[in-house]
Order: C-alpha cells, then sequence, then structure tokens
C-alpha cells in the first residue's frame, strides 16, 4: 500500500502558471497534458467556443470533437479526458454549484460521455485558474497529477505498484498533500479503483473533506465506463489543492443578484425539506417508497415494479441508518441541500477489507434500488457492502447492479448455469453470490471477467459461445446504446421510454425524468405532450451541465404555491427556480438572460452531442430502439403479476377480444401496439427536435443553431435523409 | 365513476380526499388536490367528500432522479 513517501516518486513533469484570475465565472483558459508526451501546457478558451457553448459539457464536447477522429477508440491515447468547470461553477450563495462535468469516449458505448459528480474538484480547478483540465495520451507507469492552485504548479509524478483503490488511496492521499488538519479542506482527490481496470463499468471518485467527521468523503461520476479510461491512461489519482474560496471567487458581475437567488432558494430548503422530499434527512433514497408505491421500483431485472420485501428498505430503515444531522453532508461549500448521506461504522463482511469499520458514501436511491429490488437482495447491509465496494473499486453501482439483475435472469432461465459461472448460484435474491461476482468482476477473475463487459457485450457472448436465444436476450437485456438502464420501470410511462432511449449518452435519468408527469399524473397525454416535454426536459437539465450546477435543487424542494400558482408543465418547470438560474446567470456572468434563451444554450449542446454520436457511427434511429422489457411486458409471467391492467388496455384502447386467449396472444397484441406507439413517439420528437426522420439534426436546425461548423456540416450531410 | 387524474375509476360511498390517496396508494408528500377544479388544502383531506362523477386531480411534484 501507499505509504506516503515522497522519496519513491519519480517526477516526470513540472509546468508552472500564473495562479487564476476568475472574471465573471470564467478564466478563458483550459490546462492541457499529454501523459504520452509529460507535456502540460496552459491554451486559451476561443471566444467563438465560448459564446456557442457557454461552458462546462459545452466546452468539453467541443474540445473532445475536435480531438478524436470518427476512428478514435476509448481506450486510443488520443481519446481524452476532460475535467469541466462552468460560470457558476464555485458560487457559495446557492445551494449546489460544486458540480464537475466529465466528458470522454465511453468503454460501453464508444462514442461521446458525459458525467456529473459533487465534491470540491470544480470549484478548485476554476479558482486555480482553469475552466477545464483536458488530459490525452497515456502514462507508461501509474501517475499522479498534483494541481497545486494558489503556488500555480502542476506536476505529474510517475508512482508505480500502489493499490488504485479509492478507500485508503484517497485518505493516504489527503495525509500527503495536505499540510496539516486545517489544510484538508483545501484538497480535493480523483480516484478510481481496480474495478475500473478489469471492467467497462469504471467510475470516478471526487472527494471533499468532511470536517466534522475529519473523513475523507466521495462523490461519483458513475456511467458509461469514465473511470475505465482514468485508468487506462494509468492516472493514479489527480490532487487539487486550493485555499482561499469565499463568496467573491467568482468575481461576479452583479453579487447582489446571487445573494437575492440564495436567500429565496434557502429559505425553502431549511422551511419545507422536511415536508417535501427530507433530502436533508435522507437524501435521493426517499425515491424507494414511492417507486414502490407506483410501480416503478426495479424488481428481479425491471420485470416487476413492486415487491412486498421493499418495506425492508424503505426510507424509514435509511433513515435509522444513516448518520443523521451533519454539516458535512454538503458536497460544495454553502449548500443548504446537503443531502450527501453515510452511514459511519459500518463493518464488512467480505473481501479484502473484510472486518474493518468504515464510512459508506450512500447508499442514493440508484444504488438502492439496483441492488435491492432489481437484483431482489432487499437486505440493507447487503446494499451498503455492495455499495462501499463499488465505490472503493471503482464500479458503478447502477451498471454493476443492472447487469447483474440481467445475469440473475438469465440463470434462473437456464441461459447460463453454475458451470459458466464457475460455480456462483446467481438466482434473484443471493447477495452472498451477488458479493462475490462483485469481486470477482473487480478482480477480472473467474466469471466476473464476462460480467464486468457490460449487458451488450455479455449477450454477444452468450449467443456465439453458449447459443443463446438473441432475441430474448435483446428484449430482457436492459441496455441501450450500450450503456445499462438506471433504476425505473418504464412499462408504464411512454414519455419516460423515450426519455431514456433518445437520451444522447444512453439510457441514464439525467437527461430526462418523466415518469410522474406522465403515467401518474396523466398531464401530457398526446404524442405532441410527450414530445415537448421531452425536448424541454432533457434541454433544460442538460443547461445544469453547462454551468456547473447541481440538478437537484432545482425540482427536489419547490416553492410552497407552486402547484397553485402554475399548472401543468409549466408547474414541473417550477418558474421561480428558473427565475433563480437566471439571477445566477446574469449574476456571474454580467449577460442577462431569459428561460427561452437558457434552453437555447442547451440545444446548441445537445445538437452537438446528437451529432458526435453521428461521427462514431451511432446517433440515427436504430440507436435509439430500447429492449422490450422497458417497453411493456416480455413473459407471460410479467403480464400476469399486471393482468387486471392489461387486459384493460386490450379491452379499452385496442378493442381486442381477450376471450379465449391465451396470455402469450395477448403479450403479442400489447406487444405490436406498445411498440407501434414508441415508434410514433420517436416520430413526434424527432420532429420537435428539428431532426429529420432518421433522427438526425437537420441543416436548417444546425444552421439557426450557429453550429454549422464545416466538418459538422459536411458529416449532417452524408446522413441527410 | 369518478375522473382520477383524467382515468375512470370506480366510486364508493363516503369517499373522501384522504381514503382516495390511500386507495390509489399516493403516498407522495408533495402533491396538489383539485376536485372538480377547486383547489383543497392538505389539512381538508378528511373533510372533503368526493361525489360520484366528479373529476379529481392529484398532482405529484415529484423530481426524480
Amino acid at each position: 500500500m501507499f505509504e506516503g513517501s515522497k522519496e519513491n516518486q519519480k517526477l516526470l513533469a513540472s509546468f508552472e502558471f500564473e495562479p487564476g484570475k476568475v472574471e465573471k465565472g470564467y478564466t478563458d483558459r483550459r490546462l492541457y497534458i499529454n501523459l504520452s508526451e509529460n507535456k502540460i501546457e496552459e491554451k486559451p478558451i476561443d471566444l467563438q467556443v465560448k459564446e456557442t457553448f457557454t461552458g462546462g459539457r459545452g466546452y468539453g464536447i467541443w474540445y473532445l470533437w475536435d480531438a478524436v477522429s470518427s476512428k478514435t477508440k476509448w481506450n486510443d491515447p488520443e481519446n481524452e479526458i476532460i475535467f469541466c468547470t462552468g460560470p457558476i461553477c464555485g458560487v457559495t450563495q446557492y445551494s449546489g454549484t460544486g458540480k464537475t462535468h466529465v466528458v470522454t469516449l465511453s468503454p460501453e458505448t464508444g462514442t461521446v460521455n458525459d458525467n456529473n459528480v459533487g465534491g470540491y474538484l470544480a470549484p478548485f480547478l476554476k479558482f486555480s485558474g482553469w475552466d477545464l483540465l483536458e488530459i490525452r495520451g497515456k502514462a507508461k507507469e501509474d501517475v499522479i497529477i498534483f494541481i497545486d492552485g494558489n503556488k500555480g504548479k502542476v506536476i505529474i509524478e510517475e508512482v508505480p505498484g500502489i493499490n488504485s483503490d479509492t478507500y485508503l488511496l484517497v485518505e493516504k492521499l489527503t495525509e500527503r498533500y495536505a499540510d496539516d488538519e486545517k489544510d484538508k479542506r483545501n484538497l480535493s482527490i480523483v480516484s478510481s479503483g481496480r474495478g475500473a481496470e478489469n471492467t467497462n463499468l469504471g467510475i470516478l471518485n471526487v472527494t471533499w473533506y468532511d470536517v466534522r467527521r475529519r473523513k475523507v468523503r466521495i462523490k461519483q461520476a458513475g456511467r458509461g465506463g469514465t473511470g475505465s479510461v482514468f485508468r487506462e491512461k494509468n492516472i493514479l489519482a489527480i490532487v487539487t489543492k486550493y485555499t482561499g474560496v469565499n463568496a467573491g471567487s467568482n468575481n461576479a458581475a452583479y453579487p447582489e443578484l446571487i445573494t437575492k437567488a440564495g436567500r429565496r432558494l434557502t429559505k425553502e430548503i431549511l422551511e419545507l425539506d422536511h415536508m417535501q422530499c427530507g433530502m436533508r434527512e435522507i437524501g435521493t433514497v426517499n425515491l424507494i417508497d414511492h417507486m414502490q408505491n407506483y410501480n416503478c421500483l426495479p424488481v428481479h431485472n425491471c420485470k416487476f415494479g413492486s415487491h412486498p420485501d421493499a418495506i425492508k428498505i424503505d426510507s424509514k430503515v435509511w433513515h435509522q441508518r444513516l448518520t443523521q444531522n451533519q454539516a458535512g453532508d454538503s458536497c460544495w461549500v454553502g449548500c443548504a441541500m446537503r443531502c450527501s448521506h453515510a452511514v459511519d461504522g459500518f463493518e464488512l463482511t467480505t473481501g479484502p477489507l473484510i472486518g474493518e469499520k468504515v464510512l459508506v458514501d450512500g447508499p442514493e436511491y440508484e444504488t438502492t434500488a439496483g441492488f435491492g429490488g432489481n437484483c431482489g437482495c432487499f437486505d440493507p447491509d447487503f446494499i451498503l457492502e455492495a455499495n462501499f465496494y463499488c465505490d472503493n473499486y471503482g464500479m458503478d453501482t447502477i451498471g454493476v447492479s443492472t447487469t447483474m439483475a440481467f445475469l440473475m435472469e438469465c440463470y434462473e432461465n437456464n441461459i447460463i448455469n453454475k458451470e459458466i459461472t464457475e460455480g456462483l448460484e446467481l438466482n434473484f435474491g443471493n447477495a452472498k453470490a451477488a458479493l462475490e461476482l462483485i469481486h470477482q468482476m473487480a478482480e477480472g477473475k473467474g466469471f466476473g471477467k464476462i460480467a464486468g463487459l457490460g449487458i451488450r457485450q455479455i449477450k454477444k457472448i452468450l449467443v456465439e459461445k453458449y447459443g443463446a436465444d438473441a432475441e430474448f436476450l435483446q428484449d430482457i437485456g436492459m441496455e441501450c446504446k450500450g450503456m445499462e438502464f438506471s433504476e425505473y420501470v418504464t412499462k408504464e410511462s411512454l414519455a419516460q421510454q423515450g426519455g431514456y432511449g433518445m437520451a444522447n449518452k444512453g439510457p441514464q435519468h439525467d437527461e430526462n425524468w418523466l415518469i410522474f408527469m406522465d403515467q401518474v399524473n396523466n398531464q401530457i397525454p398526446t404524442f405532441e405532450d410527450k414530445a415537448a416535454a421531452i425536448r424541454y426536459f432533457s434541454l433544460f437539465r442538460t443547461w445544469f451541465s453547462l454551468v456547473g450546477l447541481c440538478k437537484l435543487p432545482w425540482n427536489d424542494i419547490e416553492p410552497e404555491d407552486n402547484k397553485q400558482k402554475y399548472h401543468g408543465m409549466e408547474a414541473a418547470k417550477v418558474p421561480e427556480h428558473v427565475e433563480n438560474y437566471c439571477w445566477l446567470f446574469e449574476g456571474v456572468t454580467g449577460k442577462r438572460i431569459s428561460p427561452e434563451e437558457l434552453i437555447l444554450q442547451s440545444e446548441r449542446v445537445h445538437n452537438l452531442q446528437r451529432i458526435f454520436n453521428l461521427k462514431m457511427g451511432f446517433g440515427t434511429r436504430e440507436h435509439d430502439i430500447i429492449p422490450y422489457r422497458a417497453v411493456g411486458p416480455v413473459t407471460a409471467e410479467e403480464y400476469e403479476s399486471r393482468k387486471e391492467l392489461y387486459d384493460q388496455q386490450l379491452k379499452e384502447i385496442l378493442k381486442f377480444n381477450i376471450k379465449n386467449k391465451t396470455t402469450e396472444e395477448k403479450v403479442k397484441a400489447l406487444r405490436d401496439y406498445r411498440e407501434e406507439q414508441y415508434q410514433k413517439l420517436c416520430d413526434a420528437v424527432y420532429n420537435r427536435r428539428g431532426w429529420d426522420s432518421n433522427g438526425v439534426p437537420t441543416l436548417e436546425r444546425i444552421k439557426k443553431l450557429k453550429i454549422d461548423f464545416p466538418e459538422v456540416v459536411e458529416l449532417v450531410k452524408e446522413y441527410r435523409s | 365513476m369518478i375522473k382520477v387524474n383524467g382515468r375512470d375509476r370506480e366510486w364508493e360511498e363516503n369517499l373522501t380526499v384522504d381514503l382516495l390517496l390511500k386507495k390509489c396508494k399516493y403516498s407522495f408528500p408533495l402533491i396538489m388536490v383539485k376536485v372538480n377544479s377547486k383547489y383543497i388544502p392538505k389539512e381538508k383531506y378528511k373533510d372533503t367528500s368526493i361525489m360520484d362523477n366528479d373529476d379529481v386531480q392529484v398532482i405529484h411534484s415529484i423530481a426524480g432522479g
């Protein structure tokens, strides 16, 4: 293990820079590192790029577009991993402003991927003087990149032979790079783990120091295998150090606007959160109860939407397990939402740290629903252990649990057996086998070697090597574009099916989450309504990633009278919070912005990302198809579990005579109807977005958006239908 | 028969807003209820009867992931 001895390291490169001056939220420069050449450089952000793509993920996608060719693979040295800040990032007077957005080519999808993550990285990077950290190339041995924002120094050190797992590594690195206990709060570390080395499901952990607990805390950039790119480049860690964050660090144009927005939101959170989502008490895991009650909790690989044992992992349980009233649960300074909860002193029962009492960051809703419901292991201790080890190994809890649920269904259908799994009995609910598989995945051993590839590649192996039924695997394998679904059952929400299927990077809920507006509230009944919602909300959510914000304070809290003042989709936008964002943007940058212009900023980036998919050989209609399990009941068992509902739909909507019909006949009739509905939704969404019937942005649209750069136009022309 | 969020549902005697929410398993705390377009404050859920043919809206502000 890492001994913290500075003598063991070999200095590969050193670079000195003028410590940054942030002007109205921007530094207008990027830190470029080429690990193959041990080169560190300052590069400017072009004015046209700033005006067109706003910041954050917009910058990241543009500079990645510029860096890679259509032939670049995720593990080629020219693939870059880009850490993005954003103009509003680092504001301390408004909740949820500390997000880092990470852009790279994904090992799962082969195309551009984006993630957002809390922790102190992005604000520290920006206040050190960098809007972006852009890393290209591949180191020969493991390296640590250290950025000292106050001294104006960047170094790359070679540090071979160190265990990359996060839990102990970040503690050691914090000790090593902090001058004293007080200085620990000035560090943010990016790390991953051995699971990222041996699977396609690698994550990044980003730290902040919890002063009250005296512990390093972590949040995850989770989807699409970003951590696998990080470890492929042989980056052990990135350590950023910055001292001196204050309310004026962004050198904002109109600080009074920021204060006005901040006061309004903080008052709402403190007065209303305990009556609304309870984010300050249990965070996102509050959703378990509601997903169970509304039949949206993934159970047994999304076969079902609820389960009687869900009570064992509901919010009451987590309220007791999560340590309460911890000021350190804010993953950036000044966030009143404070939703990054943790379980202290959890004793591990398996793996390399067996017997250790550890701090588990989480669990979040997705982890709980994935391991608890989807894998059928309704055991809080199992969920905590799986959560801990996935984080520690640098693996995505969503990707791992959705893959595991798929494998469990394959096991129960005799598609795989003990011979193939090398002895693992992968039945739903077998927590012991599930934990063993997590360790095997991280080590790249046994059946874990196959499991770590993710569902798309596993399906291929099962068909080619073991003669599995490809159509059935396509129906039950919960992936789209190569990325595993996050943890919601979408069978009764056509809008959310589209929200997942037509998301640029793959089926992750951060682009769209429309289940309740659609399935429960019935507020968007027509195709046009659903298309309008999918367009608006995907763009609105994209905006957070351009400016460095967290989504949660937008609509996990809302003004008490929001629903009386506003109606339908308008209420779902939370107009007073949209107004806050306009104030924030103007307050920081000095540029007045309307809600419509905010959407326009996003639309440019969203369309470029779609076109980036085209560049990498994806991005057309066929790649928006989702597995039928996300649309309706695949099997008779699923149909029978909600027979009353499905029979009623067949009778009332399709006028289908169900008398004397077998369940299989009814499954087929329902399937024909629902698959047709999904295609009609695609038509409506493409039309609303200004894309052609193949899902390709039209030349008119890209001209209107002012992203008609020659290489973009050339690419789009190739796909003109 | 009553309508709940535009969908038909059997009416039953002595049905109140509070009882309807329980029967529908509408557990989410952040909801707004209207009966025949009239807003019903939370404190009146138990006392507000739902009659046959009423049109009930139960709008959830659940935000999701």
